[in-house]
Parts: C-alpha cells; sequence; structure tokens
C-alpha cells in the first residue's frame, strides 16, 4: 500500500516517527496526483516546485522541533474558493482566472503552522454554486468510483481527490452541503461544523451566513483531528465563536450505550432513493445494536428548507459577488465603451450560467416590493426551522438520515433540470439554515458499486456527538464490506 | 421679497419652504470602521488600504467599538433614543469607489432615533427634530485624469466611519438650517467625535426642500440638494432651489423628485437623478456582522464621560472665572476658543485677559487670514505668556500686539522674542528724559502751542517720544516727563 493509502493520522504517525520524509508524503502525493489527473482532474493547480520546496521546510521544522502536530508534513489539497497566499485562487471561475491572493485563509494558516502541506487546489462548481461540481470553468472532475459520474460538489474535488488517494485529506466548504453530499456521493467522509467554529476569513463568500469550512478526510478520526486544528477564533471574522471544546479527538470512542438517535420519518417520503434509504436505515440498525436509543419522529417543515435556502443563499451571494466587477482584480472585458459597459460586459463574460442564475434570484428576492415576500419570508422559515431541530435535540442526541435522496448522478444530468438539482439538497441544507454540525460518512454502496452517504446531525456546538456515533458506526463497518450493505453487492471500502 | 425668510410672498400667494438635511459626518477615530488601516486625511493614494477597505474576496469586515460609541455620545447629547439592538444592513449599488459594490450602513435598524435639538431663531427657541442617526462607512475617491481618459480609484477614504444625522423637516429658512448645523457642529466638537470641517468633507450636508403655500398641510414635493462645501454655499442653495420651485409652481409647472447638484461658482444646480431612475439599494442585514447589543451599563459609562457642553461650561465661565456672560457666550462659541481659554488661564491665571486677548487679537487675526478657529496652532503655553507679558506692563500694548501676531503665526517663545529683539519697555527715567529733551529740542512749534495752552500739543511730543523709543516705553510716563520738563 503506498502512502496515499492511510489515513492523514497514519501518514502523521510515520513521518512523526521518521518512518517518512515530509518530502517523501510531498512526492507520494504529487505522482498520484500525475497519475491520476488524467481521469479525475481534481486538481486546477499544483505547484510542484513550490511544494517541494514547502515540504524540505516542513521536514527541517520537523527535525528541529517547531512542528510537533499529528499533521505535521501530511499534503493537503484545498478547495479553491479559500486564499492562499502567492498561489493562484480561482473559485473554479473565469472571473479569476488569474487572482493571486496577498492572504492564506485562517483555516490554511491553522494548518500551516502545524506542518501541514498545501499540496494544490481543487476543482469545485463556480464559486460553490452547484451539486455536481459541473459548473467549474475549467472542466468537470469525475467521480472516482465510476468516471461516467460526477463526485457531487460544491467540493466536488476535494472529495475525489481524498476518494482517489491522490492527498491524505482535503479541505472543502459548505453552504448547502457542499462538504457533505460530495463527501456522500465519494465514499469520504465530511464535517460541517457549527457555525462560527472555523473562521470564514480568506473563504470567499458565496452565502455569509450560512458558508463554514470543514475536514474531509478517509475517516472519522482524522476528520475529528483535522477539526480540532482548523477550528478557532478569528478576531478577524466577526461571526467566529471563542469555543473552549474543541478536543474533538476526545470523542473518537466506541460507545454508544444510551445515546438518543433521532429518524425524522419526513426524510425517508418520496424522491428518496431505495437502495439509499435502506443502507442509512441498516447504520441506524447497527448503531441500535450497539446501544444507541433510536426512534423515528417527525422534525416537520423539510418541504420548505431548499427553498428558504436558495433565497437566503442567492440574496447573500447576489451582494458577495458584487465585488467581482472588474476594476480592481479579476477578469476585465478586453472590448468595452464606459464603466457601464465594462461592468456588464466583464461581468457576462466572466460568470458562468448558474452564478448568474443565482445572482439574479438573489437581486430579484431583495428588490423593493419583493423583500417581504421572498427574503423575509425565508428569513422567518429559517428561524421556524431552527426551532424545530431545538424541539428534536431536546430529545435526541444526534439525528440520522442520509445525505442526499441518491447517489452520485451521471455526468451532464444535473445541470439541465436545476430546481430538480436543487430539490437533491434536501437534507443538507436545512443544517446550514440552522447553522448546526453535521457528518457524513460512508454506509454502502449502491447496485452500480457507488457509494452512498449516512448523515449524523448534532445540536450547535455538539460535534462532540456526531463524532462519537459516526466513529462507533465506523467500527462495525468492516461488515458492510462482507456484503450487508444496503442494497449493494460485496464492496471493499477502498477504491482499487 | 424677504430673502431668507421664513415666508415667501409671490403674486399674492405666501410660499412656505420646508426644509430637511441630511448631515453626514466623519468620525474622529484613529482606525477605520471595519478595519485596522489610518484614517489621516491625505497620505499617498492608497496607501491607507488593506484586504478589507478595498473589498479583496474572501475579507470580512470588523466593527470597531469605537465608532458605536461616538455615535451613542452623539445621540446622547442629541436627546436621542438608543436602539439596543442594532445591525448593519448592506446598501448594494455599483461604483468603482464602492469597492465591494455595497456599502454597509443601517437602515432597518439605525442606532440613534427620534432625537432633537433646540437653536436660536428671530422669534426665539426652536427645536429641530432628529429623525434616526446611523453609523455607515465613506466610499473611496475617484480622480478623473482627462488626459489620459481614465479614472483613478484612491480607497484611502474607503471605510471611514460617518455617521448620518438625519433631521426631521422641520426647518424654515436657510438661518435655520446654519443655526442647527452650527449647533450639531458644537455639540459633536465638544464631544470629541469629529472635528466637522466643510471644507474638507469631515461633515457634509445634503437638503432636501419643498415649498407649500401657508397654511397648507401637505408637504410638497422634495427635491434632495447635494455637493454643498460650506454654510454660504448651503444658504445661496436653499435660496436657489426655494426660488427655483416657486417659479415652477408659479408657471403651473410641477416640481420633480429628484437629486440635484449645486454648482456654487454658477450658483445654480442641475439634474443628478430623478427619481424614476432612483436605485433599488436592495438593502439586506449585513451577515458579515453580529448584530450590536448596547447595554445600560455601556450606555451609562457613555453618559459618564460625555464632557461638559457648551452651556454648563458658559455657566461656570462666568461663575469660576468671573466672566460677562458675553465673554463666556464668545469663548464657549467655539470649542477651540474654550480650550485655548482654559489652558492659558490654567498657565497664566489671568481669565479676563486671556479672554481679551481671544476676543480681540486673535479673532482679529484669525479674520484677517481667512481662516476658522481649528486652524490655530499657536501653543497656550507661549499664548499665556504673552498675556502675562502684556498685563505686567514688561511690553507696552503696541509690541504686545506685534509679539502676538508672531506668537499666531509661528508659535514662538514671546520671552525669547522680547528679549532677543530688546522689545522690554524702557523704565529707565533718565534713558526716558533725555529722549522727550531732544524731541522738545527738535519741535518748537508744538513746544510752543502746549505752552500757549493747546493742550493737545502734548500728544504729539508724547508720540515723537515713542517713536524715538521705538515704542517701548510707556506713553504715561513719556507723558509725566514731557510736562514735567515743559512746566
Amino acid at each position: 500500500m503506498g502512502l496515499m493509502s492511510l489515513t492523514a493520522l497514519e501518514l502523521g504517525r510515520k513521518i512523526k516517527a521518521r518512518e517518512v520524509s515530509a518530502v517523501e508524503a510531498a512526492v507520494a502525493s504529487l505522482d498520484a496526483i500525475q497519475e491520476k489527473e488524467k481521469e479525475i482532474h481534481s486538481f486546477l493547480t499544483v505547484d510542484k516546485a513550490a511544494v517541494l520546496k514547502r515540504a524540505e521546510e516542513v521536514q527541517r521544522g520537523i527535525e528541529d522541533g517547531t512542528f510537533k502536530g499529528m499533521l505535521a508534513g501530511v499534503p493537503v489539497a484545498v478547495k479553491d474558493n479559500l486564499c492562499t497566499k502567492g498561489m493562484r485562487t480561482t473559485c473554479a471561475s473565469r472571473m479569476l482566472k488569474d487572482f493571486i491572493p496577498t492572504y492564506t485563509a485562517e483555516a490554511v494558516v491553522n494548518l500551516e503552522a502545524q506542518g501541514a502541506i498545501v499540496i494544490g487546489k481543487t476543482n469545485m462548481d463556480e464559486f460553490a454554486m452547484g451539486s455536481t461540481t459541473e459548473t467549474s470553468a475549467y472542466g468537470v472532475t469525475r467521480n472516482p468510483w465510476n468516471h461516467a459520474h460526477v463526485p457531487g460538489g460544491s467540493s466536488g474535488g476535494s472529495c475525489a481527490a481524498v476518494a482517489a488517494e491522490e492527498c491524505s485529506y482535503a479541505l472543502g466548504s459548505d453552504t448547502g452541503g457542499s462538504i457533505r453530499q460530495p463527501s456522500a456521493f465519494c465514499g469520504v467522509t465530511g464535517i460541517k461544523p457549527t457555525y462560527g467554529t472555523v473562521s470564514r476569513y480568506g473563504l470567499i463568500a458565496y452565502g455569509s451566513s450560512l458558508d463554514q469550512i470543514g475536514p474531509i478526510a478517509k475517516d472519522v478520526s482524522d476528520c475529528a483531528a483535522i477539526l480540532e486544528v482548523i477550528a478557532s477564533y478569528d478576531v478577524k471574522d466577526s461571526t467566529s465563536v471563542h469555543r473552549e471544546d474543541k478536543r474533538f479527538t476526545e470523542a473518537l470512542i466506541d460507545d454508544v450505550r444510551g445515546m438518543r438517535i433521532g429518524i425524522p420519518r419526513d426524510y425517508f417520503g418520496g424522491g428518496l432513493s431505495s437502495c439509499v434509504g435502506e443502507a442509512v436505515l441498516a447504520a441506524a440498525r447497527k448503531l441500535e445494536k450497539k446501544g444507541a436509543v433510536v426512534e423515528e419522529f417527525d422534525l416537520s417543515l423539510v418541504e420548505y428548507a431548499v427553498p428558504a435556502y436558495y433565497v437566503i443563499a442567492c440574496a447573500e451571494a447576489g451582494s458577495n459577488l458584487a465585488r467581482f466587477d472588474g476594476v480592481r482584480y479579476g477578469y476585465r472585458a478586453g472590448q468595452y465603451e464606459g464603466l457601464h459597459d465594462m461592468y456588464q460586459k466583464s461581468r457576462s463574460e466572466g460568470f458562468g450560467p448558474e452564478v448568474k442564475r443565482r445572482i439574479m434570484l438573489g437581486s430579484f428576492v431583495l428588490s423593493s416590493g419583493y423583500y417581504d415576500a421572498y427574503y423575509l419570508k425565508a428569513l422567518r422559515t429559517k428561524a421556524l426551522i431552527k426551532k424545530a431541530f431545538d424541539k428534536a435535540f431536546s430529545k435526541y442526541d444526534v439525528i440520522l438520515g442520509p445525505a442526499a435522496p441518491t447517489s452520485a448522478p451521471r455526468l451532464g444530468e444535473s445541470l439541465r433540470d436545476p430546481v430538480r438539482m436543487y430539490l437533491g439538497d434536501i437534507y443538507t441544507v436545512s443544517v446550514n439554515l440552522a447553522g448546526l454540525p453535521g457528518i457524513v460518512l460512508p454506509c454502502g454502496r449502491d447496485s452500480n458499486g457507488l457509494p452512498i452517504g449516512l448523515q449524523l446531525i448534532g445540536d450547535c456546538f455538539k460535534e462532540k456527538n456526531i463524532i462519537r456515533a459516526a466513529y462507533a458506526y465506523e467500527q462495525t463497518r468492516g461488515n458492510c464490506a462482507k456484503g450487508d450493505s444496503g442494497c449493494g453487492a460485496a464492496a471493499p471500502w477502498r477504491l482499487e | 421679497m424677504r430673502r431668507g425668510g421664513a415666508m415667501e410672498v409671490r403674486m399674492n400667494k405666501i410660499y412656505e419652504t420646508v426644509i430637511g438635511l441630511e448631515v453626514h459626518v466623519e468620525l474622529a477615530t484613529k482606525t477605520k470602521i471595519f478595519c485596522a488601516c489610518s484614517t489621516a486625511f491625505g497620505g499617498a493614494p492608497n496607501s491607507h488600504t488593506c484586504p478589507v477597505c478595498t473589498g479583496m474576496p474572501g475579507s470580512l469586515p470588523v466593527l470597531n467599538r469605537q465608532v458605536v460609541e461616538y455615535a451613542l455620545a452623539v445621540g446622547l447629547a442629541t436627546d436621542c433614543e438608543i436602539t439596543r439592538y442594532c445591525r448593519f444592513d448592506r446598501k448594494n449599488y455599483f461604483y468603482p469607489d464602492n469597492p465591494q459594490n455595497y456599502q454597509i450602513s443601517q437602515l432597518y435598524l439605525p442606532i440613534c432615533k427620534n432625537g432633537g435639538v433646540w437653536i436660536e431663531t428671530p422669534s426665539g427657541k426652536k427645536r429641530i427634530g432628529i429623525h434616526e442617526i446611523h453609523m455607515e462607512e465613506d466610499a473611496g475617491k475617484l480622480v478623473h485624469d482627462e488626459w489620459e481618459d481614465v479614472s483613478i480609484v484612491d480607497y484611502n477614504r474607503s471605510g471611514v466611519p460617518l455617521i448620518e444625522i438625519v433631521s426631521e423637516p422641520d426647518m424654515r429658512s436657510a438661518e435655520e438650517v446654519i443655526a442647527y448645523l452650527e449647533k450639531l457642529r458644537l455639540i459633536i466638537q465638544y464631544l470629541g467625535a469629529s472635528d466637522c470641517r466643510l471644507n474638507e468633507g469631515s461633515m457634509r450636508a445634503d437638503v432636501n426642500l419643498s415649498v407649500r403655500e401657508e397654511g397648507e398641510e401637505a408637504f410638497g414635493t422634495r427635491t434632495e440638494m447635494k455637493n454643498l462645501n460650506s454654510f454660504k454655499a448651503i444658504a445661496r442653495a436653499i435660496e436657489g432651489e426655494r426660488d427655483r420651485q416657486i417659479g415652477l409652481i408659479e408657471e403651473g409647472k410641477k416640481v420633480i423628485q429628484e437629486t440635484r447638484r449645486w454648482d456654487d461658482n454658477k450658483e445654480s444646480s442641475y439634474v443628478m437623478r430623478s427619481k424614476e431612475d432612483a436605485q433599488d439599494y436592495r438593502y439586506f442585514p449585513e451577515p458579515d456582522l453580529v448584530p450590536v447589543e448596547i447595554s445600560d451599563e455601556w450606555i451609562a459609562r457613555i453618559r459618564k464621560r460625555q464632557p461638559e457642553m457648551q452651556p454648563e461650561k458658559m455657566a461656570r465661565y462666568q461663575k469660576e472665572y468671573g466672566l460677562p456672560a458675553y465673554d463666556a457666550a464668545i469663548l464657549t462659541g467655539d470649542k477651540h476658543f474654550a480650550d485655548l481659554f482654559e489652558a492659558a488661564t490654567e498657565l497664566c491665571g489671568r481669565p479676563k485677559k486671556v479672554s481679551n486677548w481671544i476676543m480681540g487679537e486673535t479673532i482679529r487675526l484669525l479674520k484677517e487670514h481667512g481662516m476658522t478657529p481649528d486652524e490655530m496652532r499657536f501653543s497656550p503655553k507661549n499664548f499665556a505668556k504673552l498675556v502675562e507679558l502684556a498685563d505686567i506692563g514688561a511690553v507696552t500694548n503696541t509690541v504686545a500686539k506685534e509679539v502676538f501676531e508672531k506668537v499666531f503665526l509661528t508659535d514662538i517663545d514671546p520671552d525669547g522674542y522680547v528679549e532677543e529683539m530688546g522689545l522690554k519697555t524702557v523704565s529707565d527715567e533718565a534713558a526716558l528724559t533725555a529722549a522727550a529733551e531732544r524731541v522738545i529740542a527738535e519741535n518748537p512749534q508744538s513746544v510752543a502751542d502746549y505752552r500757549g495752552g493747546k493742550e493737545k500739543a502734548i500728544g504729539f511730543l508724547v508720540g515723537q517720544t515713542m517713536r524715538a523709543m521705538k515704542g517701548k516705553a510707556d506713553p504715561g510716563l513719556v507723558s509725566r516727563i514731557l510736562k514735567k520738563l515743559l512746566s
């Protein structure tokens, strides 16, 4: 098994024990990228020379004791909407084709302070708007399990890079499911933390009140360890929260006895593929067998989450993306006459159709005469959804359900019907609207061999509950591979 | 036709002018409202900038608490209600001086509401209502290079904190508007919240004006006038706009709701934009900032820290320093005068003398040099020394005025200067007698006149002697010596 087959913590331990050097780890990652990129296309930017230079520095730092952490020397892929100083950051948009930030996102700064090696920047839906990574201006990313399928989105590049073992772990961002849904589609583990846990400074905003950065890795232990490093109170982000309880790895306990798990009945209605439903319920039964108290309940308001989400996210996005005007940085049209023509042409040529659709939608719902009917109503819905979750969490420690209604769709299927694509976000967006933490991990494979994800949702600041439940479930998962996963055939968890 | 009055009579109709103001005030914080960049005026273009105030992707605003404190101080001093849970909103519009293409402002929950200030009018005191005060960020500046046919943006001012004070439509004349602005400026300067310089743009007023027939209850259609950089421009613009609107009505035309720009050189205005092409700003709550919760303790702390305001200071000057009400009013009528008065009095202990020097020579020189009190650059220390030198008679009044001008312009040390230039009053009787004797010898005619009973002739002889002494003599002493010699 190569170095990239190891989990981040396994590789980190080997580097710490001087069995492997940071340079060897980086080379293994670069080689894997070289070998697989033609097929997968997870990355938008990989600067080989800079990576090797950084790896040498980190190795020296490990030797002289500067870097003592668990992740020192371990290669990480970073979603291309996180600013990296001196390294092109495009948001997979033509608009930012040659944009080189002057500063690094706080989450990445936190990782680098622990000796992480940023191996490259990953593909995504343009400005994180999409569920398939097909809206990228730089080509699609393919699902490593089946190249005819999408990896999901918007953090599709990060999830595919982890699944294809091109890197040890990755960072993604999640506004309406952008870490969790592609994690499900790619058979990897991802956490969307409680809003405010990870600083958004340096994350190019999509929906500011919903965006959170989170880890994507091979297993729950990696995710907990990475989250521990990237979570920080940051004075530069007013919405970041000072948290005392950041020792997420302490929750890696294989014990769910007495844990109360609720399954929303409303999550299992029409639209959910039977394969996914069965795999998720099988996972619930395993947790029950381990001593968790599992019951079904009515969450309510589930059908309102998607419309409320799209109104709020697009309203914020329309405003957040106004700064891309060709004046100071980014794409500017070649030919124009006067200011307004420059704005119009630069934005028309710089943005792709999905981004334009959401800017239009956002501008519409905020415009005078429609604000109350759409935006304000969406905010009220958001508050009601939060209340429904509050009620649920007064009874349960964890809410269990699917991450997406189906496994990964085929390439080219989704964008033809955007509304249908939006409805695919039904299980993820409410978590963002309520600011809750959610984890997705593999729980089976469908008849096509594509992964199915299990989603565990916790109350605000209760990451430990979902990490514990996920870890306990993960310990049982060996059985999955032997064939009792949902409706899938005998399926090993690693790609071969 | 009475210019500037509250009522305007035309064709037997009496018109009333209704005015409300939107006043923007740049706050005196050292750093910008949402980042740590300097707010200093001037500076090389784009030298006071960072990712936040240039709207770089991924940057986030962080509220400067001092901005809230200044806004609270102004709100409390203008009798406003404080919004305990206030919030910022985004105002969306595209313009290159606005780096994010939205301005962070307050629409739904402004920090202060429902206040007012009292102004003096010819018919007595009048309260001008304040509808609200809100906090917001300033934009950058566009420089148009006509030679190259390009525009260049300077973001130094982008993110400088502003408060916008929105009055009720309670003013009826240019005089009331000026009185209101002067009152606001006085309050804000006393609070140290801003220097309120109209010419540098740290205080900017937009005038909303409409006219209606006397007795009419409904307001007429209003226009908004921008680009008013001095009190004079404001007064001229108000009169110009009132006349324009009455003219339209008299011609049977309608006033159109629009924003107009005043050109003070041409003394006329032109349309910037009409209501039809008014933008939809698509305001919504700023998601990058958390709401500001203002506690009782915070308000109490600000209230406790509020400085002595003008009315109390004026009363104290009369009581503590025994100044006449007239002096106290002038000194407290400008914070810079009051500060100078207190500092100099503290040093030399001569309140009335200090007051006289401020009300006399200081104001005269300010006028002569076309300066405003905030532009005074001399130190209270040198000013106090000068007052003392004059008061103890170490220099004559004439010399003192000359020396003061030096202090006023270049803040010289009066002791050193008087010493160096040999300007001390000569009280050596022998020297004065010698000079007087020479003057008597050189002016036989005047001597004869004096001896012949023309008392006034002594004045000429005193003048000549003073001249011979280069002004450094006490004229009373010179007169006594001359009289003695001629008796």
